[in-house]
């Protein structure tokens, strides 16, 4: 096992670096830096900027070192938490900080909303196949996995809006936004999350009530089932000792691309929704050309992701010997 | 079993069993394609699904004849609702369809233009109406259009966005460029797929080894951050037709794992079979024994999975065009025409801005319907 998880954290190193390089990378591509454009705007006001000017410039932003020096400015400062300063002035890392905690609080609950909706319905649909509950699951199932979360969004924030006069949007309302916590504020958080939480967790739901109801289907089928059920163990202790569990193994697997998945539908969704997530941090960073925020917004997010892969991949390692032994020795 | 009850009568035949013999005898003889349409035939969802898919695809080729107006043309009536078509006068008598005409006060309470119906002017609507010119594919110049109303009379099926334009003729304009992403995207990420899973898949050690990692590495980041990092590069003044191709190569990018994962896994597994062993003993090349007998053998599982990415890569130029990245207003698209929707003031106010959003998902459902059927097609053991 040690030896799995060190190979396993061994190769998370090389494919974060390789991320970092990549995102470097792209970000440098447009044409220009920040130094044209700063001599740019200050020649539309009629200033003359001459060359060396430029050049006290560039030394001074670090941008006449070659690319191989700047990477390694950037990534060292990043893992020591400073991510220099954003277009707007105020430290990347300040800005990052106050959205965080909300991203991380949205996809974990998320993940366990996802994981407890869809297992029980996966089951129940297995086990009463072709029932009227069995068509709602899947009918949902499919709504959830073919239609993307921020187009629901959409509908149902107009449809709450007809219906109810919800106005949805942000975690509170106006008047709760910076109050101190009361029970009254948490009603209110309450009140604002399940739409959020509904739009984003439907579209993974789906895939899992799916996944869930055909693993279960097949192994309900095996011979090993019919034989105990005819030996007389009871129906739902037989259900749950080891058809369930048998079927669980690749939906724990599952988890490794739901979080980057989850990650990724948050973003438009907090968007449309006007959450205070990295979604919405991210949009308005590369619509700006904010590069500095940008690069590490999309750094944290991508982290996150290979960090949930990881921590699925451990999970099935401890489940699973098979997969320690074939990755790991 | 059929078969086996069939050797195992030996009575004399009838010439209804005969006839009963020569379907049986289509379906073994039948190639692997005709088994296919077959099974796909039967599921009659799917089927449907089909046929609207082909019917949108044949809209967005020619819309300009479909929609009664031109995607930028200012009908002068600016955030109008949607136009309701009576069919009977006020007096209860039929008249066949027609429209009211539209105009637009202002209302001096709130100091809102808020369209006025007035019953005065009725105009009707027509078939085959030569309105509004327009050049088919910018190419040929032509007047016709499948419906539109006779004299000064505006039908604006979908109501009109802020700058006055039918919203109608934009959802179908936009088909053309969101239709069309799908297969152009997909296309390339195909190309990609297939040539490095294939290099993957059929030489397996070491090319495995790193393929697999790059594969896994994809997978393991959230796409649409980095789709909006490499969307967020393409410059602000490129023409349309760039941009278009320049958001299909950066979608592509990320969309051919999931097809290169298949042509591996696939290849992994065809290769090891007596026919391509075979194939390769009697001194076939690589290229040969890939072309000509492991593709077909995986062909099957390709047209579903490709038919289940061109919905997804549809989405992915939604959301970018959504927040501003992909394509850019000159061009109509469906995410573009939803950037209308993007703050919940407008939705509320306009509720007919959200149709592109309910033509999306139609299309997709249709999308997903025709990749379910065509994969228990494709399920011999099904």
């Amino acid at each position: 096992m040690i030896n799995y998880l060190i190979r396993r954290l061994a190769l998370t190193l090389v494919t974060i670096v390789v991320l970092s390089f990549a995102i470097f990378t792209i970000v440098q591509i447009p044409p220009g830096d920040a130094i044209d454009r700063e001599v740019r705007a200050r020649e539309a006001q009629g200033d003359l900027v001459s060359r060396e000017e430029i050049m006290t410039l560039r030394r001074q932003y670090g941008l006449d070192r070659p690319m191989a020096v700047r990477y390694w400015e950037w990534i060292s400062g990043f893992w020591r938490g400073d991510l220099g300063r954003s277009a707007s002035g105020r430290q990347v890392s300040y800005l990052i900080m106050e959205r965080l905690p909300q991203t991380l609080a949205l996809s974990f609950a998320g993940l366990i909303i996802t994981y407890a909706v869809a297992i029980p319905i996966g089951i129940y649909s297995a086990t009463h196949q072709y029932s009227i509950g069995d068509y709602l699951a899947t009918g949902i199932g499919f709504v959830g996995l073919s239609v993307p979360g921020f187009l629901i969004g959409l509908i149902l924030l107009y449809l709450f809006y007809k219906w109810f006069g919800l106005s949805i949007g942000g975690f509170f309302s106006t008047e709760f936004k910076s109050a101190p916590w009361s029970w009254e504020r948490l009603v209110d958080l309450i009140n604002h999350l399940w739409v959020p939480l509904l739009v984003i967790t439907i579209g993974s739901t789906g895939g899992l009530i799916r996944t869930m109801r055909a693993q279960l289907l097949d192994e309900l089928g095996k011979q090993y089932v019919m034989t105990a059920r005819a030996k007389g163990v009871p129906k739902r202790k037989l259900l749950m000792k080891y058809p369930v569990r048998m079927s669980l193994n690749p939906i724990v697997a599952g988890i490794a691309g739901m979080f980057p998945y989850l990650l990724s539908g948050q973003v438009v969704v907090a968007i449309v929704l006007n959450l205070p997530t990295l979604g919405p941090l991210l949009n308005t960073a590369l619509v700006t050309e904010d590069v500095a925020l940008s690069s590490s917004v999309l750094m944290i997010q991508s982290m996150l992701g290979i960090l949930g892969t990881i921590v699925s991949d451990i999970l099935l390692g401890i489940l699973d010997p098979r997969i320690r032994y074939e990755r790991g020795a | 079993m059929a078969l086996a009850n069939d050797l195992a009568d030996t009575s004399p035949r009838t010439a209804a069993d005969k006839r009963v013999m020569t379907a049986e005898e289509r379906f073994f003889a039948a190639s692997q394609w005709q088994l296919m349409w077959r099974k796909f035939r039967k599921h009659k969802v799917a089927l449907a699904s089909l046929v609207i898919l082909v019917i949108f695809y044949l809209i967005a080729l020619t819309f300009e004849f479909w929609a009664p107006y031109g995607p930028y043309t200012d009908q002068g009536l600016v955030n109008a609702p949607p136009t309701t078509i009576h069919f009977f006068t006020d007096d209860g008598r039929f008249t066949g369809p027609f429209i009211y005409g539209i105009e637009q006060e202002l209302d001096t309470e709130t100091f809102k233009r808020v369209p006025v119906i007035n019953k005065d002017e009725m105009y009707r609507l027509r078939f085959f109406v030569h309105a509004e010119e327009y050049r088919f594919w910018g190419v040929i110049k032509a007047d016709l259009h499948f419906f539109g109303v006779e004299g000064d009379g505006r039908l604006l099926l979908l109501g009109t966005d802020d700058l006055g334009r039918d919203l109608f003729s934009r959802v179908l304009a936009g088909s053309r460029i969101s239709l069309t992403i799908g297969v152009v995207g997909v296309f390339v990420s195909l190309i990609m797929g297939a040539i490095i899973g294939g290099i993957a898949g059929y030489y397996g050690s070491w090319a495995d080894l790193v393929i697999s990692r790059i594969i896994e590495f994809i997978g393991s980041i959230p796409n649409l951050p980095l789709w909006m990092l490499m969307a967020s590069i393409i410059p602000l003044d490129w023409p349309i037709v760039r941009v278009y191709f320049m958001t299909t190569i950066i979608i592509s990018l990320l969309t051919w794992v999931g097809l290169a994962r298949i042509v591996r896994s696939q290849l992994l597994q065809l290769r090891t079979q007596d026919f391509a062993k075979a194939a390769r003993l009697a001194g076939a090349s690589d290229l040969r024994i890939i072309v000509d007998h492991l593709i077909p053998g995986m062909l099957s599982y390709l047209i579903v999975s490709v038919t289940i990415s061109i919905p997804q890569t549809i989405l992915a130029e939604t959301s970018l065009s959504f927040l501003g990245l992909g394509l850019r207003p000159p061009a109509v698209s469906w995410g573009v025409l939803l950037q209308a929707a993007r703050n919940v003031q407008n939705i509320v106010l306009r509720p007919w801005m959200l149709s592109p959003a309910i033509v999306v998902i139609l299309t997709i459902f249709v999308f997903n319907f025709v990749g379910d059927g065509l994969r228990d097609a494709a399920d011999p053991y099904k």
